[in-house]
């Protein structure tokens, strides 16, 4: 590694403040920061400080979401093999995955990251790491079949209009990963709507295998056909139609299980947020107007990306409550607005994106109460 | 009856070169004054280099109330005035001469003492220094009369010197010292212990509370918060047990003699123990026990609030002990995905958090970039006041004066947000934010 060493700092002065590529100065210190971790001192405040740092903990997000990844790819080589009676053998199925996911993470990474670094040189900073977990969540969140261009721009409008223009990193009010799916839904609806989009290949197909319509769970749900719906086992391992990095709760729970055991994630907005989620089942259950409110609550919670979203969306520090009370009044509402929203307006067959980008908005507000209870506290002090 | 408050909240970081117990007395040839220690004073010098100085002669004084002085710690010449950017003072050196010599006073002290005769003798003493007042952690205002004294005997720091122990040594001391307080504060003295301290049981004339748990349980803000919480216009005042000490020598004995107990600790001392010595101790007095093979942090104080020194600097005024580790300026491949057995942290990213009990050696590498504010939750983990810190981190960084007193500035230091600026994964400089946030409260209030 002393090689290494020696070279980045041969090069170094030509990425400095008056050397030849000094454009580059930020985007040179994120890659020399990856490789190694700074020898900047502390000259203020605290003199010894703690190992972790944001690029430790927003990989731990990525680690955590490395086996809805891995299933994400085995699943959709699955799905088109389904579809299309070819073989499902298991390397078949990676490598028809690998060709349809790894482009979109390129195009989401390359197209995030290229914004990050203008905008870290132009405002002189150097880069956030935050784009790290967005730059994953975004393909995880999309259909198979979504067009690479779409991702591109989706990723831009999130990261420009989501994140940088509210001043970058830790500023944002938005999940700019969901922005991005958002964008996606808003601007090009049939392409993430539907019952052809889930699968690879289907929006094309000509012919495929007897009895396969594409359709997700949601799907069934929605259109009241519940007898369709798959087993609670089938909703567990999650060898079905849908997003790329929801399908599989056993893949998202172990995540989550990583998240806690490390505490990069937070506990409580994931348990307030599925408290709520069955809170609002066992109301429509009391209800049971139609099929779909008769769905028990455990079902309603496998169903869908709500246990992909409350894990990995919205517990997002920066766009999520962040006073502890907060976060629990955040989370639940998140359970109760997802499920609500899926099962009442069929205009979007899944609730759990709406909920959280309309809880984000929420966020500030339900810190700033919970903030208040606290200064009026202290108010009340100084009256007695 | 005293009560033991369990404080829950918090973190011990567990550093290698803790100081044994066995105190060794020292002479150190130089002691310095820093009056960049005393936060809001404006130093007037009274001194030249070349004059003989005494124990308790006046060195410099505040411009802004020409009563309060601070004095010379030992008896000798001055050998230097040190001056840094702007002219700025940074140390009165003052090389100790032969014998000790204290300035003698004119008022004497009683147990019956007139509460204006005793300010007046701690004035003329430069002992009155020792008293801050909270909010702001400035030396107290003669004029005010404080809402309660507050006094810790506890120190939860990473090596933090251990009070009871240096107390225990010097009862009697303590005790007048304590008697003292007790007719500047209006009768209401209040003493923080361990809740295992059982030297001290026989003290008098105070409120004892007993605190268990982590750090930062022995802080003053800590103290104050779970007993009686400082609420806009109250004034509290706080000392260190160390200069109570002195404080009741000069009661009992007419004198000062600035004589303290120190801890010289952390992985770069080779056998780390206690010192006896006087204020403002050069820290070359040690060299014989520090490892100088590699680069060295040098710090007055504690290494989450202490003060870098040079490797020829002084002991703060306000600070009991020395740490010395190592800088740690260097680069480390890929360490910010290490699996770190080895590195202190609050994270349970690190697996050295299934080792609790581990001491680590620390240096000061600030691990990582500055980055925006973006983890939330973690600083209310280590931080046990009522109050929501991120948000008054927040609104002293906007500078929203309204917002900082309603989120409960008054009631905090500095040193409090030493454990979130540790565990800060942005690797913001919090302590700094808040003290700029009390500095800018403070000239509005003036």
């Amino acid at each position: 590694m002393k090689s290494l060493r020696k070279y980045i700092d041969k090069i170094k002065p030509k990425f400095s403040p008056g050397g030849k590529f000094e454009k580059f100065e930020y985007t040179f210190d994120a890659f020399e920061t990856f490789l190694f971790v700074p020898n900047k001192t502390t000259f203020k405040g605290s003199h010894i400080r703690d190992g972790v740092d944001l690029k430790r903990t927003m990989s731990f997000v990525i680690i955590a979401l490395i086996p809805a990844l891995l299933f994400g790819i085995w699943n959709t080589g699955y799905q088109h093999n389904l579809a299309f009676g070819l073989d499902t053998g298991f390397w078949s199925n990676v490598w028809y995955g690998l060709g349809k996911i790894l482009p979109l993470i390129i195009v989401s990474y390359v197209c995030g990251l290229g914004v990050e670094f203008i905008f870290a040189q132009i405002r002189k900073h150097e880069v956030n790491e935050g784009f790290l977990v967005s730059g994953m969540l975004i393909p995880l969140i999309m259909p198979a079949d979504v067009p690479l261009w779409m991702v591109g721009i989706a990723t831009i409008f999130a990261v420009i209009i989501g994140k940088e223009a509210f001043g970058g990193t830790g500023m944002n009010i938005f999940n700019p990963a969901l922005l991005a799916r958002a964008f996606v839904f808003f601007a090009y609806p049939s392409k993430i709507s539907g019952d052809i989009v889930w699968v690879g290949g289907l929006g094309k197909a000509t012919t495929v295998a007897d009895g396969f319509t594409g359709a997700t769970p949601l799907s069934f749900a929605a259109s009241g056909k519940i007898e369709l719906l798959p087993t609670i086992n089938e909703l567990f391992i999650g060898a079905l139609p849908g997003s790329i990095g929801e399908t599989s709760k056993i893949a998202i729970i172990l995540g989550a299980i990583f998240l806690l055991i490390t505490g990069i994630g937070c506990w409580r907005i994931m348990l307030s947020a599925l408290l709520g989620g069955v809170a609002m089942s066992l109301i429509f259950n009391a209800f049971a107007a139609n099929a779909y409110m008769t769905l028990d609550p455990l079902t309603q919670i496998l169903m869908g990306s709500f246990l992909f979203g409350i894990v990995f969306m919205a517990t997002d520090p920066v766009t999520a409550a962040q006073t502890n009370k907060g976060k629990w009044i955040y989370g639940f509402l998140i359970g109760i607005f997802a499920i609500l929203i899926r099962v009442v307006n069929p205009a979007y067959p899944e609730g759990t994106m709406m909920a959280i980008l309309l809880m984000n908005a929420f966020a500030p507000l339900i810190d700033h109460y919970v903030v208040q209870a606290n200064i009026r506290k202290r108010l009340k002090r100084i009256k007695k | 009856m005293s009560k033991t408050i369990n404080i829950k909240k918090g973190y011990d970081i567990r550093l290698v070169g803790e100081a044994a117990k066995n105190v060794t007395m020292i002479q150190s040839a130089k002691h310095a004054v820093k009056p960049t220690d005393f936060v809001g004073l404006t130093p007037k010098l009274l001194v030249q280099v070349g004059d003989e100085v005494k124990a308790g002669t006046p060195i410099i004084f505040n411009k802004h109330d020409e009563r309060v002085v601070i004095t010379s710690p030992v008896s000798g010449t001055v050998e230097a005035i040190n001056r840094g950017a702007k002219r700025l003072l940074e140390e009165i050196v003052i090389k100790t001469g032969t014998g000790y010599q204290s300035e003698s006073f004119d008022i004497k002290y009683t147990p019956d003492i007139d509460r204006a005769k005793l300010i007046e003798l701690l004035l003329k003493s430069g002992l009155w220094a020792s008293i801050r007042q909270r909010p702001f952690s400035v030396i107290a205002n003669p004029d005010d009369m404080p809402r309660d004294i507050y006094v810790s005997a506890m120190d939860t720091a990473p090596l933090a010197i251990d009070l009871p122990f240096v107390i225990k040594n010097s009862l009697e001391d303590f005790q007048e010292g304590i008697n003292a307080l007790k007719i500047l504060g209006n009768k209401n003295v209040k003493l923080g212990l361990p809740h295992d301290c059982t030297e001290l049981d026989s003290l008098k004339n105070v409120d004892i509370t007993y605190y268990k748990g982590p750090h930062p349980a022995g802080n003053i803000s800590v103290h104050i918060n779970k007993t009686a919480p400082i609420n806009k216009g109250e004034i509290i005042w706080y000392a260190h047990p160390q200069d109570i000490i002195i404080i009741g020598r000069l009661c009992r004995h007419g004198h000062v003699d600035t004589t303290i107990t120190i801890p010289v600790c952390g992985s770069q001392v080779k056998s780390p123990q206690y010192f006896t010595t006087r204020k403002g101790v050069c820290i070359d007095t040690f060299t014989d026990i520090i490892n100088t093979e590699e680069t060295n942090r040098y710090i007055s104080g504690n290494v989450l609030s202490g003060t870098k020194i040079s490797e020829k600097g002084f002991l703060g005024f306000y600070e009991n002990q020395f740490t010395v580790i190592p800088e740690g300026n260097e680069y480390e491949f890929f360490g910010w995905i290490k699996p770190g057995l080895d590195k202190p942290s609050f994270s349970r990213t690190f697996l050295s958090r299934l080792l609790p009990y581990k001491k680590h050696v620390a240096n000061a590498n600030l691990h990582g970039g500055h980055r925006a504010l973006v983890v939330t939750g973690e600083f209310e983990k280590v931080f046990p006041l009522d109050i929501y810190p991120m948000q008054l981190i927040k609104a002293c960084i906007a500078e929203n004066i309204d917002d900082m007193e309603n989120l409960g500035i008054y009631e905090v230091d500095e040193e409090d947000f030493a454990l979130p600026e540790f565990i800060d994964p942005s690797k913001t400089e919090i302590q700094h934010i808040i003290r700029e946030g009390l500095d800018l409260i403070r000239k509005e209030m003036q």
